[in-house]
């Protein structure tokens, strides 16, 4: 007791006994959310038409032949869940990088557009250019990339302002959708079922091929955002503040933009814009750190649950198989009404 | 702390936005370890001013120097262990605890190798001990009254521990009560750390009473500045702020204390608004405008 009392009193005490709790309670969510994604990509690997037990899908990654999982958990399922903690980790990490930048948990790039404008890139580049592979995801990256300059230019009145560039990115992403609508109306069948994965976000199409790029980009891009990410605390407190934090703030959301909107877009080329993953993973990962530290490794980690959750439920628990975009964009709707009808009556700003 | 008092100076800058001029051609030396206070009328460019000292706008013409350099010419990073900020509106985040974000300022202490480290704890808890809310140092934010607030966002000012601290209308939206509280504060650590003190201030008897030198200006222009005394008068009540009043000397404090001539209520021992703005200056002698 008197040790205790001692050290309590020594200097910095009571600030670094605070901060070691809200630490501690940190890391606690963080180990909950790594063994719940585990968890869930477990029992994604075992379930399905036919269900394998732990111990063969084990067996399967361990790299031993085991007549007939070796096929539908090593070719088909195991790409698919990697493929989903990956997109989901990128989604979630991007759109908290987003909201917390501007201050906006509506600016996530699945509102304002940015996903938007990879998924009409690609639309228009399958059905009218039969493009396909390596050169579509490259043109998904890059047009993800033109429209979040493009938002950012549009918005820019001596400095970026969050209200302003997410009215303008709905804008935006409202154009972009009537092209890809009208690139739609102009496909032909084949083409438009493979244009459709653009639209909502799918994993059917997850294959170990796709997976080895995927995972390279967002080796080298997501330690970049985690770096970069260290400015975010002083950019929060607005832009006076930051600077005078020595924070400059132009130049920190113009990288942290960049590199965010690369990390969305590599994703969206992998699956297609998810809907609302990226919108989502920010908030519930704010509700359940509770001001304890970072957002950003929590809301990567929120990512990639609520995707498996979602292809999941999308393949096993519904009447009809539907791609993992559907389950998602269920779960989103309901939260953006919740979200604007609340900011309406606050009487806030958006 | 360190004992090397810096120096802010202003030279001949003009500062606006887009295409308004805001301030014009303005030269103003702070007085190192002083308490400073620019005054003016709402729109006569006293914020932008401090905002133009903190590089938060760039100047046209002219230059501000830090220690003798062009303050843009330095590295952000270097300037913010020199010179702090507390703008007039910051955004607090959502369930942030009072010492998280009184740690923020600790940030350009942090280089990438340097993490947080117990020297950070103890100056964290030596701001919140200084501003009196180390009671309140696992709360939210969110849950803490105005005046608290206030202390909040102080309290992380002195962890980023510069020895030049501007202030954008530390008061606003406080009662007088926290109002002076606040004041206190400021001229506590002025005096305790020796720390150079410039804030925008909208009450002139406030600043008058708190500040060891005012800054008057009008229509972004230099009108005065000096030793409160000098340079509150009735005259430049008028000049400044377009108001008839008396100046009479505090009974509290001794400094310069303005009562306003409305048109109404203002019966037994004053003249008519008209009249007392005519009158000579009655006390002590009108401080020179600048030339």
């Amino acid at each position: 007791m008197t040790a205790v009392l001692a050290t309590d009193r020594a200097a910095g005490g009571v600030v670094a006994q605070g901060r070691r709790a809200r630490a501690r309670r940190h890391r606690t969510v963080l180990v909950v959310l790594v063994l719940a994604v585990v968890a869930v990509a477990v029992v994604a690997l075992c379930v399905g038409q036919r269900s394998y037990a732990p111990s063969e899908v084990l067996r399967v990654l361990l790299g031993e032949q085991v007549p007939g999982a070796s096929f539908n958990v090593g070719v088909l399922r195991a790409p698919r869940v990697l493929t989903g903690i990956l997109v989901g980790v990128a989604f979630g990490m991007g759109g908290v990088v987003f909201q917390t930048m501007l201050r906006n948990p509506l600016a996530s790039p699945d509102i304002i557009g940015v996903s938007a404008g990879s998924s009409a890139a690609a639309v228009v580049a399958i059905t009218m250019f039969g493009l396909s592979g390596a050169a579509l995801s490259v043109v998904a990256v890059v047009a993800g990339l033109v429209v979040a300059a493009t938002i950012y230019a549009l918005s820019w009145r001596s400095g970026v302002q969050g209200a302003r560039l997410v009215l303008i990115g709905i804008a935006v992403g409202a154009m972009l959708d009537s092209v890809i609508g009208y690139a739609m109306t102009r496909a032909g069948i084949y083409d438009a079922n493979e244009a459709l994965r653009w639209l909502t976000g799918s994993l059917n199409s997850a294959f170990w091929p796709g997976v080895g790029p995927l995972a390279a980009a967002l080796a080298v891009l997501v330690p970049t955002l985690l770096v970069l990410a260290r400015r975010l605390p002083a950019l929060q407190l607005g832009d006076d503040a930051a600077a005078g934090l020595g924070v400059s703030p132009d130049r920190s959301r113009l990288a942290l933009l960049l590199v965010a909107v690369a990390v969305i877009a590599v994703a969206t080329a992998a699956t297609g814009p998810i809907a609302f993953v990226a919108f989502l993973s920010g908030p519930i990962a704010h509700r359940l750190v509770r001001g304890t530290g970072a957002l950003l490794v929590p809301a990567a980690l929120v990512g990639a649950l609520l995707v498996l959750v979602a292809d999941l439920v999308g393949q096993h628990l519904l009447v009809h198989r539907f791609p993992v975009g559907v389950v998602t964009g269920v779960l989103g709707a309901p939260y953006l009404l919740w979200l604007l009808a609340r900011t309406n009556r606050s009487g806030g700003s958006l | 702390m360190t004992d090397a008092v810096h120096t802010l100076a202003v030279e001949g800058i003009t500062v606006g936005y887009d295409d308004r001029v805001v301030v014009h051609d303005m030269t103003l030396d702070i007085e190192p370890g002083a308490v400073t206070a620019i005054v003016g009328a709402n729109g006569c460019g006293k914020s932008t001013l401090l905002r133009a000292m903190a590089r938060l706008l760039p100047a046209r013409t002219g230059r501000v120097l830090l220690d003798g350099t062009p303050i843009d010419s330095m590295r952000s990073r270097d300037v913010a262990t020199v010179l702090g900020l507390l703008p007039q509106a910051p955004v607090c985040p959502e369930g942030i605890a009072v010492a998280d974000l009184v740690g923020r300022g600790r940030y350009p202490h942090q280089g990438w190798f340097r993490r947080w480290t117990t020297q950070d704890d103890v100056i964290v808890e030596q701001a919140l001990v200084a501003t009196n809310i180390l009671d309140l140092a696992d709360r939210p934010v969110d849950e803490l009254s105005g005046g608290q607030r206030q202390r909040v966002w102080i309290a992380m000012a002195l962890a980023q521990q510069t020895d030049v601290l501007l202030l954008d209308e530390p008061t606003t939206f406080l009662d007088v009560a926290h109002q002076v509280d606040v004041l206190d504060l400021l001229v506590d650590l002025n005096r305790d750390r020796g720390t150079t003190i410039v804030m925008v201030l909208h009450d002139l008897n406030l600043a008058a009473r708190y500040a060891d030198r005012l800054v008057a200006l009008t229509d972004g222009r230099l009108y005065a500045q000096g030793d409160p005394s000098d340079v509150v008068t009735e005259q430049m009540v008028r000049d400044v702020f377009g108001m008839a009043a008396r100046v009479v000397p505090d009974p509290v404090s001794g400094t310069p204390l303005v009562l306003p001539l409305g048109r109404h209520r203002t019966g037994r021992g004053t003249q008519p608004a008209g009249e007392a703005a005519t009158r000579p200056a009655t006390e002590r002698p009108a401080a020179q405008p600048v030339p």
